[in-house]
């Protein structure tokens, strides 16, 4: 038995907010683990937790109790909760990904630059390794059905699914062990659909751990190894109102 | 990359400021890494700008200490420093920013005289080699080459931002610190500066230290944010964690204040 590339145990997470004078239970004693080569499905209606659970495991919103350890072969597994600022920049930059529907577009910066920038950080800012990380961010533009008179605009006044398909492209172009898929599939057309779809179905065959939300049952269906049922996580506060 | 990364580039310990009886800076204390950008947040008078000049030996704090990762390997403090060591580091491992762009030029010679300054402050004594440099760099910020013999006092603000960008990093310092670097600019000028800042910090693994008001700029530049509050830091962490997921009241009322950073 390999190790979990991810391992949850008794995770709790509620809001506080101080100017209201409440706090909000979300999710409570949330255990599960992900290996390589699965895609976790989360399952539950809107407003039980799954987008905040993706973002506790990403370290974008911080654990009111319990573990999130991110382990990889050859790595000293990373308890999140308690990582440095330091540690999570270096795991979000080469080994977890997020990926949501929604582009935070960068003022002048091209779309070829923005999809190739993830590997320049890895490359440098090297000619070769500038050529390099365009020729592979054209490969995903064109999978993607960007048109290429738009690669050299910013991507601001682009199509809303125009940007979303570029910030899955941006969001997927550097492979990483842990795919955090938080409907990247939202509002896309059956064509593109599908291949995002493929994209990630791609992305588990060679070796990656995935976890995912998905409205579209039909994409759930095509991605899922295992399905997580939300209301085992629903705080209890919460479940007897 | 010749930084040493197993080393804090800049390490503050337990700062102290008083001005008379109000305490400006309250035991700050917090680790920067080698091309990480840190902004500090807060208020007006929060104490944003007294913790940015202790850290930039500007301004004496009153107990704690600043260390700095010398080129050498050592950590220094930089207040046990020799007084023209420490005009050296911020001549040369060193920049510095300025908000009102005229305490960081001098407006009373050429462009290429403000970049070049730096340069033979370093002991470069060949004239066509500083132009050519000051000519590159202005060409870097995005000023026309041929503007290079004009005074600063005739450029925009915003050029005139650009100027002092390329002023403090020809010479390839280390750690760049900003006050402001952003504000009373036009909106589409500031993104032109923010995209600027942004590809050089990044280029150049530049470590840099950022105060501004703006949580969008903090969003935008940072890695990671300082919160303070009444000489106080209330809250740390990752730029997204801090905007998104806001622990402190003060942090949250911050953050709810502003337009969708």
């Amino acid at each position: 038995m390999t190790t979990p590339v991810l391992r949850l145990t008794n995770v709790s997470k509620q809001f506080t907010l101080h100017h209201q004078g409440l706090t909000l239970p979300v999710l409570q004693n949330v255990n599960f683990e992900v290996a390589a080569g699965e895609c976790v499905v989360l399952d539950g209606t809107s407003g039980m937790g799954k987008s905040t659970l993706l973002k506790l495991i990403y370290s974008n919103y911080r654990v009111s109790a319990g573990s999130i350890q991110y382990s990889q072969a050859g790595l000293v597994p990373l308890e999140l909760t308690t990582a440095s600022p330091r540690e999570l920049i270096d795991v979000r930059r080469h080994h977890i990904g997020y990926v949501s529907q929604f582009l935070r577009v960068i003022p002048r910066i091209s779309t070829l630059d923005l999809v190739a920038e993830p590997l320049l950080a890895e490359l440098g800012n090297y000619e070769h390794a500038v050529k390099q990380a365009h020729d592979i961010a054209s490969g995903w533009l064109t999978r993607l059905r960007i048109p290429e008179r738009l690669w050299g605009l910013a991507p601001a006044t682009f199509s809303g699914g125009e940007q979303q398909r570029v910030n899955i492209a941006r969001s997927m172009i550097k492979p990483r062990s842990l795919l955090l898929l938080d409907e990247p599939t939202a509002s896309l057309d059956a064509l593109n659909t599908q291949t995002v779809v493929t994209l990630i179905q791609e992305a588990i065959a060679a070796g990656a751990a995935a976890v995912g939300i998905f409205h579209d049952q039909s994409v759930g269906n095509q991605l899922a190894t295992r399905r997580i049922d939300m209301t085992n996580f629903r705080s209890i506060t919460c479940a007897a109102q | 990359m010749p930084v040493d990364k197993q080393s804090p580039i800049l390490r503050a310990t337990g700062l102290n400021k008083s001005y008379g009886d109000r305490a400006a800076l309250i035991d700050a204390s917090f680790e920067l890494w080698p091309g990480e950008v840190l902004a500090i947040v807060g208020e007006s008078g929060s104490g944003k700008t007294t913790l940015l000049n202790a850290l930039a030996a500007r301004d004496q704090p009153d107990s704690g200490s600043v260390e700095f990762h010398l080129k050498d390997g050592a950590l220094t403090d930089i207040f046990k420093m020799t007084e023209a060591q420490r005009r050296l580091l911020a001549r040369t491992d060193w920049g510095f920013v300025h908000q009102n762009s005229a305490d960081g030029l001098r407006m009373e010679v050429s462009a290429g005289a403000n970049v070049g300054e730096r340069l033979m402050a370093l002991g470069e004594r060949h004239y066509g080699k500083i132009r050519a440099t000051a000519c590159d760099w202005l060409a870097r910020v995005e000023i026309d080459p041929a503007r290079i013999d004009d005074l600063p006092r005739h450029f925009s603000g915003g050029m005139r931002q650009r100027l002092q960008i390329a002023r403090n990093l020809v010479t390839q310092p280390r750690l760049v610190f900003m006050d402001e670097p952003t504000s009373g600019l036009d909106v589409s000028v500031q993104a032109k500066l923010l995209d600027l800042l942004r590809q050089l910090t990044q280029h150049l693994g530049l470590a840099s230290v950022i105060v501004t008001h703006d949580l969008a700029v903090a969003r935008l530049l940072a890695h990671r944010m300082i919160v303070m509050r009444r000489g106080r830091i209330v809250e740390t962490g990752l730029t997204d964690q801090v905007l998104d997921d806001p622990q402190h009241s003060y942090t949250q009322l911050l953050v709810s204040s502003v337009l969708q950073p």
